[in-house]
């Protein structure tokens, strides 16, 4: 190849490898100019605060605001522990060549790979059909209690479908604390336990919270899991029990989207609404990227 | 070096002691005997099996998957392998010291209160005094005393490496264990760490793993030269240098190989 040859190639490359960067910044931009220009203007106190009324083409979405961040909540609280747990005994107690964890791990891949729209199905068999009525039964309700969609079984359903995203990334942070710290810490007498509990979770934090991260945007924009579980088409009252059905941005977004009898009178609606869910789920990033910060500077001893 | 009136009694002793990695033998039916309140060093070429046979006084080798061995290690004549020793006491007992300097990223109070604090101690008062008598100990504390809430990753090599010890020592061991303790460290720190190990032999029984020969002369009272897992020779570091008995450890400490 010649020097010039050399040269188009190596500038081809540079303009390509630049457009496709540029593509996805552009696309990402696009979408936001879209949604702020069209729903900023209709994003008011009046649409935060109250429900929807004159069948969806009125009002606001405050139910489904309440009903997204609370499921996320509860989603959070629900996959935290499990995740990071699992994540625990894989890269810390199970021995290297378990042959239970290396099934754990072909299970945790093959999870992240399962269709949303299956975990749907599986929380409405699992946990309403089976483990609510099964809870009605114990319980001793009549009428049914558990086994309907509410919030908990969707929250848990929500919890499962995040559960990859949070075991890798806490076996991950687990491999980065370093091996001196461990060595140290037994060296001086301390028990697996307590290795663990003052050395190796407190060195990981940062990422664990990074999976934290990762799954609340996957579970807070998720629609189709909650679908049979859950969400409701419209309801102006807040959930109040772990039982309650509950409004939710993204299943709004959907209803708007295809349920209005006139499309142009929701449009306004829809952006907004469209917008509010982003900065929501921009928001709860926010929080805990501002939150991994804070502890990595700790971790790595801010001077 | 100073004479020494009596021998004192062993510390600690391997018998017989034979360690594999799977199949590799590591160590090869090492009997020696580390003297009460003596710096016995630990010298020989690179996989020698001297860091091995360090790692073992304290069984930090049970980390290490895949490890099996034969033959016994006593701690003032028990054996540390035996079932009924507790692996977590045998290490409060017998603290060790790594190459590579490893602070905890915690504040440099905390790291030298952690063995005190996951030993059970938690009077406010008594870990600040044990903290900073560790630190003098140390040779640390004039340099840290005015920033001990400060993150201990703040340190200089040296310094960490010094903190290091401390920590090792706020638990208050019977044993002191250093692998290479200041192979990392440039001149003045590497001095600075040889006159801390001439004062603690006082109160302490150390072994010492070092590659630096010099090193081995200025602070031990005696040596042990590995050589292809086997102990070639121990005796009186002055006479490992001056007399040595073996032609393979005379060939090494005037340094033909290593």
């Amino acid at each position: 190849m010649t020097y010039t040859t050399r040269r188009a190639v190596g500038l081809f490359l540079t303009t390509l490898t630049g457009l496709a960067a540029f593509l996805m910044v552009g696309m990402l931009a696009l979408i936001l100019l879209d949604v702020i220009a069209n729903g900023a203007s209709h994003v008011t106190w009046t649409f935060l605060s109250q429900p929807p009324s004159d069948g969806m083409m009125g009002g606001g979405i405050f139910p489904a605001i309440v009903g997204t961040a609370a499921l996320t909540l509860l989603m959070t609280l629900a996959v935290m522990p499990v995740g990071v747990l699992t994540a625990v005994y894989l890269h810390e107690y199970a021995s290297p060549g378990s042959r239970l964890a290396a099934w754990v791990r072909v299970a945790v891949v093959n999870l992240a790979g399962v269709p949303s729209i299956v975990f749907g199905l599986f929380g409405l068999g699992f946990f309403i059909l089976f483990v609510g009525r099964g809870m009605d039964r114990v319980l001793g309700y009549e009428e049914m209690h558990w086994a309907q969609p509410g919030i908990l079984w969707a929250s848990l359903t929500l919890a499962v479908l995040t559960l990859p995203v949070v075991i890798v990334s806490t076996e991950e942070a687990l491999r980065a604390v370093p091996l001196d710290h461990r060595t140290a810490s037994l060296a001086l007498g301390a028990t697996q336990s307590q290795t663990l509990v003052r050395v190796v979770l407190p060195g990981a934090l940062p990422g664990i919270l990074t999976g934290a991260v990762l799954a609340i945007s996957r579970g807070a924009g998720e629609v189709a899991p909650i679908l049979f579980t859950g969400a409701a088409y419209f309801l102006p009252d807040l959930p109040s029990h772990l039982n309650s059905q509950f409004m939710h941005l993204g299943y709004h977004t959907y209803v708007l989207a295809t349920q209005s009898p006139d499309v142009e009178a929701t449009r306004p609606l829809l952006y907004a609404t469209v917008l509010v869910l982003l900065l929501l789920t921009f928001a709860l990033n926010l929080v805990a990227v501002i939150i991994r910060t804070r502890t990595r500077r700790k971790a790595a001893g801010a001077h | 070096m100073s004479l020494q009136p009596h021998t004192p009694r062993a510390k600690m002793e391997s018998r017989e002691l034979t360690l594999r990695y799977g199949t590799k033998t590591a160590i090869n039916k090492v009997s020696l005997a580390i003297l009460e309140h003596r710096v016995t060093a630990l010298i020989g070429p690179s996989g020698c099996g001297k860091s091995t046979f360090l790692r073992s006084l304290n069984r930090m080798n049970d980390l290490i998957p895949g490890t099996n061995h034969t033959g016994h290690i006593l701690l003032d004549d028990t054996d540390i392998n035996d079932r009924s020793v507790d692996v977590v006491d045998l290490r409060r007992r017998v603290g060790m010291v790594f190459q590579k300097s490893n602070p905890f990223p915690k504040s440099i109070f905390e790291n030298v209160a952690y063995g005190l604090r996951v030993g059970g101690m938690k009077d406010k008062a008594e870990l600040a005094a044990r903290v900073e008598k560790s630190l003098r100990g140390g040779a640390l504390w004039d340099e840290v005393k005015d920033r001990l809430n400060e993150s201990a990753l703040g340190l200089s090599g040296g310094q960490q490496q010094r903190l290091c010890i401390a920590r090792a020592m706020a638990v208050e061991p019977e044993v002191l264990l250093m692998d290479e303790p200041a192979s990392a460290l440039d001149p003045i720190a590497t001095a600075k760490i040889e006159e801390l190990i001439h004062e603690l032999k006082a109160q302490y029984t150390i072994a010492i793993v070092t590659h630096n020969m010099q090193q081995a002369a200025r602070v031990s009272d005696r040596t042990a030269f590995f050589y292809m897992g086997e102990l070639v020779e121990c005796g009186a570091t002055e006479q490992i240098f001056t007399n040595p008995r073996e032609k393979r450890t005379e060939d090494y400490v005037t340094g033909k190989f290593g």
